[in-house]
């Protein structure tokens, strides 16, 4: 696994810091650094706040390569409240169900290991929003 | 009769799609490009498109022009690998029909080939994810069959079709597949069947995803005025378009739109000088049924969250108004990665060319097939008419 890879999407990993476009004003995540919308360049950093709620989820049963320790796993698409759509896996769900409009936050878990001496790959995940009761 | 400049598919080969483990690539390109150039003896082709997109990664085997041309025969012609994950096959159709417009050559080779059974399991899967975004979905340890059934529950959420709304494309291929000796299975399937199969990822089914297998398919294709000895009936290459959208679904503005899949067919339909309705049969990338209802809706033959119901209303058989996988598409002839493409234009070739046999589409019209890359990435879309 590609150490330097990694090490440059950490703060979009750990952080889920993308980009706001300063003509359009669209939050970019992930960071592209040419507007989606708009086209011209969009290279102001933007800090997502991690709320969102799930667009659309399933469980994987058969996992890929450096996966196998997870599975079964949840994955979703994540509307985040800033706008942009995030793919990642949902964790915490114990006896929770998941549904179209779950609201969701950002957590930082381990995303994949490659083995006993492998990299181990950090990033975010969501988990259903605790409340207070 | 053909026209001095315009493009046609003469000869045809295919190899069945399955398991060939007695098989290497080179073989099973080779038994495809033996059967198409066999078809036009008088013709030899100048240069070879090779369709492909898991040699690299699977048989750790790049650099296929080279290697095909030469086992092929035609050594030091020109030769290229054109890759665009499932749309590699329509792709290297797009190269073969430039070249010749563009009277860069005579006479063309078209191959897509994949070597997919040496490898199973979790190593397939990581192959098959680079189809995809690496960096924000791979990473997330995202399939191609857990992104089409993110896919496939919005579009049931949203549309409000019932859970088994899309089980009319995968029985339809079934039931095609069975007058097909190339096909992987050959065996019909009820509705009863697709109601009781096991979710893969839910809402995906088994009957819902595309199985996956080694195959060959090739094509010879030549300029109108080059046209000449022993040859099938030519098949003329009305209009190619191809378009791409984002390569992450998350990034899409609709991801319940294959945009690409509708601009590249909307730019074929422009080029032929046709619209929709005079389609008279389509090969749509049917790897998921959420994909074929996608592209019927894509290419303008239903209305957006009504896709579905060309299937579940019968609509789509081989003596239907609109046939669609008429040899058994990916879901039941087989899916064999960037080789899907040259099969689709294989079988639609064949049946504008009345040697469909068990498949026939009796009186066919105008041929439409559209390969895929990815969640939708890439798209062609190709219009055929026979000549």
């Amino acid at each position: 696994m590609e150490i330097p890879r990694h090490w440059r999407l950490k703060s979009q990993r750990y952080a889920l810091v993308g980009e706001v476009c300063p003509h359009c004003q669209v939050k970019i995540f992930p960071p592209r650094d040419v507007c989606p919308d708009c086209g011209r360049e969009a290279r102001e950093t933007f800090q997502f706040s991690g709320r969102g709620e799930v667009y659309s989820y399933t469980t994987v049963y058969e996992p890929p390569a450096g996966f196998e320790e997870n599975a079964p796993y949840t994955v979703a698409l994540v509307k985040l409240e800033e706008g942009p759509l995030v793919t990642a896996q949902l964790t915490d769900l114990d006896d929770h169900g998941v549904e179209i409009g779950l609201p969701v936050e950002m957590v930082t878990r381990k995303l994949r290991s490659d083995g006993d001496r492998g990299v181990l790959v950090y990033g975010y995940k969501f988990r259903p929003v605790l409340s207070a009761n | 009769m053909t026209r001095p400049d315009a493009v046609y598919i003469l000869g045809v080969g295919l190899t069945p799609v399955g398991e060939h483990w007695q098989t290497s690539l080179r073989s099973l390109a080779l038994q495809a490009i033996q059967k198409a150039m066999g078809e036009v003896p008088s013709l030899r082709p100048g240069a070879l498109y090779v369709a492909n997109m898991l040699a690299p990664a699977l048989s750790g085997q790049a650099h296929l022009g080279s290697l095909l041309s030469d086992f092929a025969g035609l050594r030091g012609i020109e030769a290229v690998t054109v890759e665009a994950a499932g749309a590699s096959g329509g792709l290297a159709l797009r190269q073969a029909f430039l070249a010749l417009a563009a009277g860069a050559h005579d006479v063309v080779l078209v191959v897509g080939a994949e070597k997919i059974t040496d490898q199973v399991g979790p190593g397939l899967d990581s192959a098959l994810m680079a189809s995809g975004d690496s960096d924000y979905e791979g990473a997330h340890g995202l399939t191609p069959t857990a992104l089409a059934a993110l896919r496939m529950r919005r579009y049931l959420h949203e549309s409000g079709a019932p859970a088994d709304a899309l089980s009319g494309f995968s029985r339809a291929a079934h039931a095609h597949a069975v007058a097909n000796p190339n096909a992987l299975f050959r065996k019909e399937i009820t509705g009863e069947d697709y109601r009781n199969a096991p979710m893969i990822s839910e809402p995906v089914n088994l009957y819902d995803a595309a199985p996956v297998a080694d195959g060959a398919a090739a094509l010879l294709l030549a300029r109108g005025a080059a046209v000449r000895g022993e040859h099938p009936r030519p098949v003329q290459v009305l209009g190619v378009g191809v378009a791409t959208s984002p390569v992450a679904l998350h990034e899409l503005r609709d991801p319940l739109e294959l945009s690409a899949a509708r601009l590249s067919a909307e730019r074929a339909y422009e080029t032929a000088g046709v619209t929709p309705d005079a389609i008279g049969f389509f090969e749509p990338h049917d790897t998921f049924t959420i994909y074929a209802a996608l592209a019927v809706e894509a290419a303008g033959f239903a209305a957006r969250g009504q896709g579905w119901k060309m299937a579940s209303e019968g609509r789509i058989a081989l003596d239907g108004p609109l046939p669609m996988m008429t040899f058994g598409g990916s879901k039941a002839r087989g899916d064999s990665g960037g080789a899907t493409g040259v099969y689709q234009l294989a079988e639609a070739a064949l049946q504008l060319q009345r040697r469909a046999d068990g498949n026939q589409v009796l009186e066919p019209r105008l041929g439409l097939t559209q390969c895929l890359g990815g969640t939708g990435g890439t798209a062609v879309t190709t219009v055929l008419a026979g000549a």
